[in-house]
């Protein structure tokens, strides 16, 4: 599994905003993506309508998935496909091992699949002694730096420019060392150059899915590098990982969802290469991989049909939440702790790593409702998020402090009387000790406020005891 | 039981538990008939314009994406544009095509000088050519089919990828597109590879500054073949 | 006489627990504005607060007992009216969603819900108010609280009302829609991520060279006003009902008398 560290999330949180890299990267790019979704989204007329076809076409799988993962594993056999299912992060690993063991690889490609972070794919393989190689360039440029993805679609939008020269520099030592690299175009075309010989040593190329199509037995890839189609095309032997929810009926329900998926994303209209995937090369195919084996995973998803997180299931991985989100855009991924960020990560990181280990994640978020209104799958992300605040309430998980503070504050809301005849005292008192400077730059137990903030005094009585003057004819 | 099948039906019992549901006649009719007859996709309008709507909204798109859209009046023409084409981009005149009989039929002769290699891509070939199976107007997308005629690798392997569409193929949005393909290949199956190509490869991963030709290839030229 | 409906609708205003206890102005403001647009305003005694608080730490049992009390509280009236989007959603549409389940109070949360409104909406959507007869000579720009926008659909109707206040030129902020960071509890929890969100957000409002801030929710506008005046940013800080209802003569929030 992915080391996590979500549970030091305040830790991360601090580490993240103190990073002046990381600061100047958000600041670049995370306000392009949301304008381009609106351009896109203002384009397309029809664009709130897809939101609730597709949402519908989601609900509508997930309450017969079983039934269409059949389907799919029957017309994925009859295309040529293996199809493995793997109840377990465990059971996925083991089958991807032997896979690649069987076909005597040394050399594994990937395109970009979060399932296989999620699985912790990669140090397993390499421990096998497999040279494992990320095709994906945003990819590639975190695997040399040993670091995890920090957003689901850009997972290197955390690097500067000049971090990813350094790491060209260090790590690329077969080309002269005064070459230029000063343009991005340069720092590509050299990623370009080294990645095209592992594409084309590899034995086994692995991919993630999008979409796995249950009418046709196939899986969809999008990428706008085409790196996806060089992994899959190239080796002996491809494999795709998805997990259970990727299910979709249809071709013309793809369709649906490729229309709200790029526009969602980056405010493409479509990804620059779509790819539907079904079973190995045909036997007059001059190119294609011999195998073609698909492998299914659960981890904790077939349980969450059944519970009060069931919409989450319908994510298509656009990453518009994130984009959208003030918390995400002002820390980055890598403070989540885990695979996913944002708020997908903050509902369905719990749900698959326990909510004790994630428990800060639905707590960090205003409730601003901006990933909810922007998700093409409509997926109520701050009420989920709500529930598992509930579920760690319930479970004693809340800190104590602030576990009786509420409960003090309670008792007093509940008990209208009560609770403005302790107002009536408190706060003309709050009120004079403010009254000189109208502000508190300093307030016992308010110290998260104060820190950063001053806290503006209370005018001098409450409203309630103001209006019974009123009411009383006492001149205000 | 295999390993495999005890695996698969663990994950579909699950699924079944937390569904509060079971194998039932009434589902699998609901499942199979959403297979069968699936409702009608929400089309958007501007994938329903006439011909000519659809053709300005291709090249429209395909050019946005910095992609080459050349338009010929017949085939006659085509070898001619290729020609034309790599000339203008430095090109050596030489692609690697499938073993396609609508390619192998056009008038090579025109052009003797242009040398066409069969085969699926190699590692120094710089220039694919195919023949699509369709192009879809509403986001400016070539649809492409892998076979003998239509090596995948032609399309992601070289940097320069030319692609020949007929005019009768252009469809307005994607569904006419599936529609070829079923017609092609029957419902249900579909070729090793159908890929929706939208433009030359490209990324905006460093800086986020978008470059070309980040795997794939850096040069998309597009012939549209009116007769 | 402006305003749809009942001749003089009986009015329940919902004081929320921030204006009560440290702006009592704005509820004053309220109800000036409420007055003039044809209503009589009466406020409950039996209010506190709608609840948020307990309800985003999870705490539903507390949730739904401030429910109750709240929706019992406001049962005699027309129209319920808050001078705040969050609470004016929390009551409208978290207290029916809360309480479906319960056959006691299903049908009188959808009740009640129904008559709640949040209060430049209520005066524009409703009250078919268009003018007010305010005049301030500033520089204001206007900030969309994020429950009012997306949870009640609150951004036109401030920003129509705002330009006829004579004398008064408003400037539009860069991302008005997008969070302050306040997020009720979270700016105590989150300290840091919250000042992170308020910065950016200070940033803009001075971009604008306004010199008063305006919006519809006094947490946001305490933790805005609070991070402005931290920075030494000279922008006096109100509730939007203060400038419509001309009610300045109260010190802008955090400012010393």
């Amino acid at each position: 599994m992915s080391a996590i560290t979500s549970p030091a999330f305040k830790d991360n949180v601090r580490a993240a905003l103190q990073d002046r890299q990381l600061q100047q990267a958000l600041s670049e790019v995370a306000p392009g993506l949301a304008a381009r979704r609106g351009a896109a989204r203002a384009g397309l007329p029809e664009f709130e309508a897809l939101r609730d076809r597709g949402r519908d076409i989601k609900d509508h799988t997930l309450a017969h998935l079983d039934l269409y993962l059949e389907a799919f594993e029957k017309k994925a056999g009859e295309a040529g496909s293996h199809v493995h299912f793997a109840p377990t992060a465990e059971d996925a690993r083991q089958i991807v091992r032997t896979i690649c063991r069987d076909a005597k690889a040394r050399v594994v490609t990937k395109g970009k699949s979060m399932i296989s972070e999620e699985i912790g794919l990669n140090p397993c393989l390499e421990a096998d002694g497999l040279e494992v190689v990320e095709t994906d360039l945003g990819e590639y440029l975190i695997q040399i730096r040993g670091e995890t993805p920090s957003h689901i679609i850009a997972p290197a939008i955390h690097l500067t420019q000049d971090q990813v020269e350094a790491d060209f520099r260090r790590l690329h030592t077969g080309l002269p060392a005064g070459r230029q690299l000063v343009e991005p175009a340069q720092l590509v075309a050299e990623a370009r150059q080294i990645l095209r010989e592992k594409f084309i040593a590899a034995d086994v190329g692995i991919t993630g899915a999008n979409f796995l199509i249950a009418e046709t037995g196939s899986s969809v890839i999008v990428t706008n590098e085409g790196n996806g189609d060089l992994t899959q095309s190239l080796p002996k032997v491809h494999v795709v990982l998805a997990s259970i929810e990727k299910l979709v009926p249809t071709l013309e329900d793809t369709n649906t969802l490729i229309r709200l998926l790029a526009r969602s994303a980056t405010g493409q209209e479509i990804s620059t290469y779509t790819t539907f995937s079904t079973g190995p090369r045909r036997a007059a195919d001059p190119d294609g991989p011999e195998q073609c084996h698909i492998v299914i995973l659960d981890n904790g998803r077939a349980e969450l049909l059944g519970s009060e997180f069931r919409e989450v299931l319908r994510c298509i991985r656009c990453g518009a939440c994130m984009n959208h989100c003030p918390v995400y855009t002002a820390i980055g991924g890598h403070a989540y702790g885990w695979v996913y960020p944002g708020p997908i990560g903050a509902v369905l990181t719990p749900a698959l790593i326990g909510v004790h280990s994630a428990k800060h994640l639905p707590n960090a978020s205003t409730f601003c409702g901006r990933c909810e209104e922007v998700c093409p799958m409509k997926i109520p992300l701050p009420g989920l998020m709500r529930h598992w605040r509930e579920e760690e309430f319930s479970s004693g998980d809340t800190p104590l402090l602030y576990r009786l503070g509420l409960r003090a504050w309670a008792a007093a809301a509940k008990r209208p009387r009560l609770y403005h005849a302790l107002a009536r005292i408190g706060i003309p008192l709050l009120a004079a000790l403010g009254r000189r400077r109208g502000a508190f730059r300093r307030l016992p137990l308010a110290g998260g406020w104060t820190r950063y903030r001053d806290l503006a005094a209370p005018q001098s009585r409450t409203f309630q005891a103001l209006w019974a003057d009123t009411k009383a004819g006492v001149p205000r | 039981m295999s390993a495999g099948a005890s695996s698969r039906d663990a994950v579909i019992f699950k699924i079944r538990k937390a569904l509060g549901t079971y194998d039932s006649a009434q589902r699998r009719t609901t499942v199979a008939e959403r297979l069968g007859a699936p409702p009608p996709p929400l089309v958007p309008e501007r994938a329903k314009r006439p011909k000519e709507g659809q053709r300005s909204l291709l090249r429209s798109f395909l050019e946005g994406q910095s992609a080459t859209v050349i338009e010929v009046a017949s085939t006659t023409e085509v070898p001619a544009a290729v020609a034309r084409f790599l000339r203008s981009a430095n090109l050596p005149l030489r692609v690697r095509v499938g073993d396609d009989p609508y390619l192998d039929a056009l008038a090579w002769n025109s052009e003797p000088a242009l040398e066409r290699r069969k085969g699926p891509a190699e590692g120094n070939d710089e220039v694919g050519l195919s023949h699509a199976a369709s192009a879809v107007a509403e986001t400016g997308t070539l649809v492409l089919a892998s076979g003998a005629d239509n090596p995948v690798t032609l399309g992601f392997l070289p940097e320069t990828h030319i692609v020949v569409v007929e005019d009768k193929d252009l469809v307005g949005g994607y569904e006419g597109a599936w529609a070829k393909i079923r017609a092609r290949f029957g419902k249900g199956a579909m070729p090793r590879t159908v890929n929706f190509i939208s433009g030359p490869s490209r990324t905006a991963d460093i800086g986020g500054q978008l470059v070309m030709g980040a795997h794939g290839p850096r040069r998309l030229c597009v012939i549209l073949v009116r007769g | 006489m402006p305003g749809s409906g009942k001749a003089r609708p009986r009015v329940g205003l919902f004081v929320t627990c921030l204006v009560d206890l440290f702006r009592p102005s704005v509820g004053f403001a309220a109800v000036k504005l409420l007055t003039d647009a044809g209503c009589e305003v009466d406020v409950p005694v039996r209010q506190t607060c709608c609840g948020q608080p307990a309800y985003n730490s999870g705490d539903k049992a507390t949730t739904e007992a401030i429910a109750q009390l709240t929706i019992a509280a406001f049962e005699a009236h027309d129209y319920v009216v808050a001078p705040s989007g969050s609470c004016a959603g929390m009551l409208k549409l978290h207290y029916p969603a809360l309480l479906k389940g319960d056959p006691a109070w299903s049908a009188r949360a959808a009740a009640f819900a129904a008559k709640v409104h949040e209060l430049v909406s209520f005066l524009v959507n409703v009250r078919g108010v268009s003018t007010v007869d305010a005049t301030l000579e500033a520089r204001a720009t206007y900030h969309d609280s994020c429950s009012g926008l997306r949870e009640l659909g609150v951004r036109e109707q401030p920003r129509k009302l705002l330009r006829s206040v004579k004398g008064l030129e408003l400037v539009e902020l860069t991302d008005a829609d997008v969070c302050c960071g306040f997020g009720g509890t979270f700016s105590v929890k989150y300290p840091d991520i919250s000042n992170a969100i308020v910065e950016r957000k200070a940033e803009h409002i001075a971009a604008t060279g306004a010199d008063m801030l305006l919006a519809g929710d006094l947490g946001c506008l305490m933790n805005m006003a609070g991070k402005l005046s931290r920075q030494g940013r000279k922008i006096a800080v109100r509730h939007v009902a203060e400038v419509l209802a001309g009610e300045l003569s109260d010190p802008a929030i955090g400012e010393s008398p």
